[in-house]
């Protein structure tokens, strides 16, 4: 029984480690780079920068995603373009709600349509483009390695 | 990695390219379209500047469209607010504003399908339904259009919201629906037609839930202009300059190029486009992508690093400079058309000053950030005839796509 106890417990922490990194990519590690690469079924491609390298994935969906990460390993941009937005979910991570909550209370302000820059302490999303040509990125501004300046991610 | 795009668009639009600008007139013994035909129809339909229905747009150009079930003169209806998009292609209705009762699109299964359009700022998902769709004089039939935020689709699928917001009623769309006539025949084309990968864009909706599937070109949402029996290989966009801010302007939306007597493209400059409409554009000595969107409410470009102007302390999405600022830029064609290049300049107003002060829904200078390219939104067109010419059809100009203005 205790036994059976302490497995049932590690196997739930295990699934919710499991769960925890499926899920983050903004603000995950490399190993939510490789999730997000065989969710999005893509092609992986390494630039390194001095401080950072850039892991570009080319889906089948013709969504390109670049995901930028620190030499401590945490990811801590991203963006993309293609002909429709990545399954933000998953590229945003454990962000994406706070980023449809902002957008939505954006819309109260906005008077029409058009590109999106959410900037709040611990997030910046910016989305644009038009049908069949979108574009996005995301930054964690803090999580920003020494030097490395938004425009860098692009 | 602008390159490895551009190069990707080189390779999908191949040859075609190669030969589409400029190509006109080399068969048969007559230079004249195809469309020219001896009875001509009405072409000229008004648009106008408005707050739209939701009472709160700013530089937005609003028309009405009359829908009427496929072959039927009598379950029609008008319906104005319609939001005139160049930035997309396919008619999109709020089912809040609908009252004919449209015949659904359904599967070789006999299940419904349904719609998810991404835009730059959100998505909206509803079933597609066929209508005839009438302005001034043209009619496109049978043409599939989306129904948004129809009540019995009102579950959204995971693989829609994954990809924005939802825009389903008249407080988040703004209009009672978008006309979007791009340069785009259809509103995905190729990409959701072949089954190597099935993109989250059409659904075939059963009762257990909507799954993601391929939709051949033809039952694709598309640009009504491209089915018009005449004037349907582009349109030109006509509006007024605005000195400041007006309260409303009034301008035409006309259909066909150089096809009647009221639409050749005197001294235009033509650009050739990629397939969705993009060219690019020079600015302090650097190259970007770009597009003319009527359905985008300024001109949006880059970010404050490179562009110098600060963003609003109130409506942050928009540039605030303390006094005006002419931006100066060169136009020049998608590389591998046909090579046009051509100066423009506009201007960036304070956004807060310009928005808050007034009431006015046509605002001349309204300017705003948006990453990595340049979105030539609705202030562009104030002033300038904006031609767009739609994929593969022929024009005097060439066959399209190209923009002109």
């Amino acid at each position: 029984m205790k036994l059976q106890l302490k497995l049932a417990m590690e196997m739930c922490l295990v699934a919710f480690t499991c769960c925890l990194t499926a899920h983050a990519s903004l603000g995950g590690d490399m190993a939510s780079v490789h999730n997000d690469q065989a969710k999005l079924q893509g092609t992986l491609q390494t630039t390194n920068k001095s401080s950072y390298d850039v892991h570009e994935i080319q889906g089948t969906s013709g969504v390109v995603v670049r995901e930028y990460v620190s030499r401590s390993g945490a990811v801590f941009g991203v963006s993309w373009q293609g002909r429709t937005h990545p399954d933000l979910r998953l590229v945003l991570g454990s962000s994406y709600d706070q980023y449809i909550q902002e957008v939505q209370a954006q819309r109260a302000q906005r008077h029409g349509h058009g590109p999106l820059l959410i900037q709040t302490p611990g997030l910046v999303v910016q989305t644009g483009g038009h049908m069949g040509a979108l574009t996005g990125k995301a930054f964690i501004p803090q999580n920003l390695p020494a030097g490395v300046r938004p425009e860098d991610i692009q | 990695m602008r390159a490895t795009y551009l190069s990707s668009i080189y390779l999908a639009l191949g040859i075609f390219s190669s030969v589409a600008i400029l190509g006109c007139g080399s068969s048969g013994t007559t230079s004249s379209p195809a469309s020219q035909v001896s009875n001509q129809v009405s072409n000229v339909q008004p648009i106008a500047v408005n707050q739209g229905p939701a009472s709160n747009y700013v530089d937005g150009a609003f028309t009405s469209v009359t829908i009427c079930v496929p072959g039927s003169t009598t379950s029609c209806q008008t319906i104005g607010g319609i939001l005139v998009d160049t930035g997309s292609s396919g008619l999109r209705i709020l089912s809040s504003a609908l009252t004919v009762s449209l015949p659904q699109q359904i599967d070789a299964g006999g299940h419904a399908i349904s719609e998810c359009a991404a835009f730059a700022d959100g998505v909206t998902w509803g079933p597609v339904q066929k209508a005839d769709v009438k302005m001034a004089g043209e009619v496109a039939s049978s043409l599939p259009v989306q129904v948004i935020g129809a009540s019995n689709f009102s579950t959204i699928p995971t693989a829609c919201t994954a990809q924005g917001a939802p825009e389903d009623d008249l407080g988040s769309l703004g209009a009672n629906g978008l006309l979007g006539i791009g340069q785009a025949v259809q509103d995905c084309g190729l990409s959701c037609s072949e089954s190597g990968f099935v993109q989250n864009t059409y659904f075939s909706c059963p009762a257990s839930g909507c799954i993601a599937i391929t939709q051949s070109l033809a039952q694709q949402v598309q640009n009504p202009v491209a089915s018009f029996a005449t004037d349907n290989n582009g349109v030109i966009v006509e509006l007024p300059t605005v000195s400041g801010s007006e309260a409303t302007v009034n301008g035409s939306l006309i259909f066909g190029i150089g096809t009647q007597s009221n639409n050749g493209l005197g001294g235009a400059t033509v650009f050739g486009t990629d397939p969705f409409g993009d060219f690019t554009t020079t600015y302090k000595a650097v190259l970007y992508q770009s597009f003319l969107d009527s359905g985008s409410n300024g001109i949006y470009f880059l970010n404050t690093s490179v562009t110098a102007l600060p963003v609003c302390t109130d409506l942050t999405f928009l540039y605030c400079p303390t006094a005006a600022q002419t931006i100066n830029v060169v136009n020049t064609a998608q590389p591998g058309t046909n090579g046009a290049t051509a100066p423009a300049s506009f201007i960036a107003g304070n956004g807060d000053a310009l928005v808050k002060t007034s009431n006015n829904a046509a605002v001349s200078d309204l300017t705003g950030p948006q990453p990595g390219n340049f979105d030539f939104g609705l202030p562009f067109f104030f002033g300038r005839n904006v031609y767009l010419g739609i994929t593969g059809k022929s024009t005097p100009a060439g066959t399209g796509p190209f923009t002109a203005y």
